[in-house]
This record gives C-alpha cells, structure tokens and sequence, in this order.
C-alpha cells in the first residue's frame, strides 16, 4: 500500500464530515429521524399517505445542494470512470442491497456507527469489505 | 417546520458530500482501491461526521419527542441476521463497482451529471424490485 499525497485531501475531508455529521445531528434533534439516504428515498417507493413530504423535501435539498454550493464558489468537478453497463449494474445491486441491508452509507455508516450499533458496525464492515474487494478484483486481478 | 428542517437536512448534507469529495467517484474509488495508491480522505468524512453524530445521538436517545415535536423514530436494536448481511454485501459490490452510493448518486445528478442519472434510475429499479419482492411474501 502507499499513500497517495497528491488526492489525499484531510481538511476538506473533516470539514465536509463535520457537515455530514451536522446534518445528521439535525435531522434527529428536529425531526426525530436517521438521516440514511436508502431508507427515505426507498421509503417513497412504497407510498404510505402523509409520509412522503418530508422524504421528497430531504431528497430535494441533496439535489439542490450543488446548486447552493455553486452560488458561492464553482463546484469541483466528478469523475465517473464507470460505463453506463457498469453503472446500471452498480445501481440495481445498490439499490436492493441497501433495502435488504436496511441502510447505506449514511445510515448505517454515519448514524449507525455514531449510534454505537452493533447491527451497523457489521453491516458498515461488510460494505466496505465488500467494496474494497470488489476494487481490487477490478483494478489489480483482472485490470479492467 | 418538519418539511423545512428536511430540507435543510438534505442541504447540508449534500454540501457536506460536496466539500468532502465524497461526490465524486473517483475520489471514493481512490479510498476503496488499498492495493493501489490509497487515499484515506473517506476515513477522513466519517471520523469528523461521527464526532458530531456521536453527541447528537446521546442527546437523541433521551427524549421521547424532537425539538420540534415529533416522535423520536430511533432503530431499536435489531438483530444481526442473514438478510443485513447479504444486502450490505450486494451494496458492497456494487458500490465498489461504480464508486456511488445513494447520497452522492443523488448530489451529482442534481450537478447535472448524465452518468449519475442512469445510476439513479438504476438505483430506484433496484429498490422497486425489493419492494416487489417484500410484497409477494406472505
């Protein structure tokens, strides 16, 4: 393994965490919710009447969050390497995976482990094990 | 007030994708790939997300109501069985395939990037398979 110092970004890193984890924080102490993307978007899938407000709203600011971020500084540009077979591909199995995980990065990753929850440590270990393994078949065994 | 705190909540949120890095693909590839030229920064987001979360929720498992109100909806602990553990793997995989998860799947779409929409689109066909599948069991 050896570090990359030209990608490796600390400050921006712990900066954005700390909005993550502002976010989060938020979002229990006014709503009373976990903040886990899966989980609401997923939620609106199964349309149950007066729930769906709140879900749409928090969709929407993470969506409109680029353009709040353009207004006052230009906004870093995306890499996606992934072809769109790739990307389909990567969409469904994250898509039913973080139903029957009952949460992703967000919910299992940040609120989880900031819950101390045993059920999200797993699910967050398996995750990442499972996306460093993937990584590594696909840049170092097969060099897609 | 709970539509506008939502969106709030998602605002942030994203903005802290955005600063973070985490919006990009590449960048999360680049902490997934540990053979390679290894970038820790995604260590970086969760260590400072967690640092507030953790406080935050100490304050959240004491009350029965939030501030403004509303039922305090906090998973109780549930068990660590077959289904966490085979979704989680599915996500991992597929996660590690194109460097999206739904958060920043969802910030680079709203960047108007085409490649984030089709992960999306993906993204909800998988979850309407789940809930397809759910609603067949008895």
């Amino acid at each position: 393994m050896t570090l990359d110092w030209n990608a490796f970004t600390p400050w921006p890193a712990l900066a954005g965490g700390l909005l993550i984890g502002l976010a989060a924080a938020m979002f229990v102490l006014l709503n009373g919710r976990i903040a886990g993307i899966s989980g609401i978007l997923g939620g609106l899938l199964k349309p149950v009447r007066g729930d769906a407000g709140w879900r749409v709203a928090f969709v929407a600011g993470l969506i409109g969050a680029p353009w709040a971020y353009a207004a006052f500084s230009a906004l870093p540009r995306v890499q996606v390497d992934a072809g769109y077979g790739v990307l389909v591909a990567a969409g469904l199995l994250v898509g039913i995976g973080t139903r029957y995980g009952a949460g992703c990065t967000s919910g299992h990753g940040v609120c989880g482990l900031s819950r101390l929850s045993a059920r999200s440590l797993v699910a967050t270990m398996i995750f990442m094990g499972a996306g460093f393994a993937v990584v590594f078949l696909v840049r170092h065994l097969f060099k897609f | 007030m709970l539509m506008l705190s939502s969106l709030l909540a998602g605002l942030v949120f994203g903005l802290g994708l955005i600063v973070s890095g985490m919006a990009n693909p590449a960048k999360v590839l680049g902490f997934l790939d540990l053979a390679g030229s290894w970038d820790p920064s995604l260590a970086f987001v969760m260590a400072g997300a967690i640092a507030v979360g953790f406080f935050a929720f100490l304050l959240a498992k004491k009350r029965r109501l939030s501030l403004l109100g509303a039922e305090m909806k906090l998973p109780a602990a549930g068990r660590i069985d077959r289904r966490l553990m085979a979704g989680s793997l599915l996500f991992g995989v597929g996660w590690g395939l194109a460097g999206f998860c739904p958060g920043p799947g969802l910030v680079a779409l709203g960047m108007g990037e085409p490649k984030a929409a089709v992960f999306v689109l993906a993204m909800l066909a998988g979850m309407a398979t789940f809930e397809l599948i759910e609603r067949r069991r008895p």
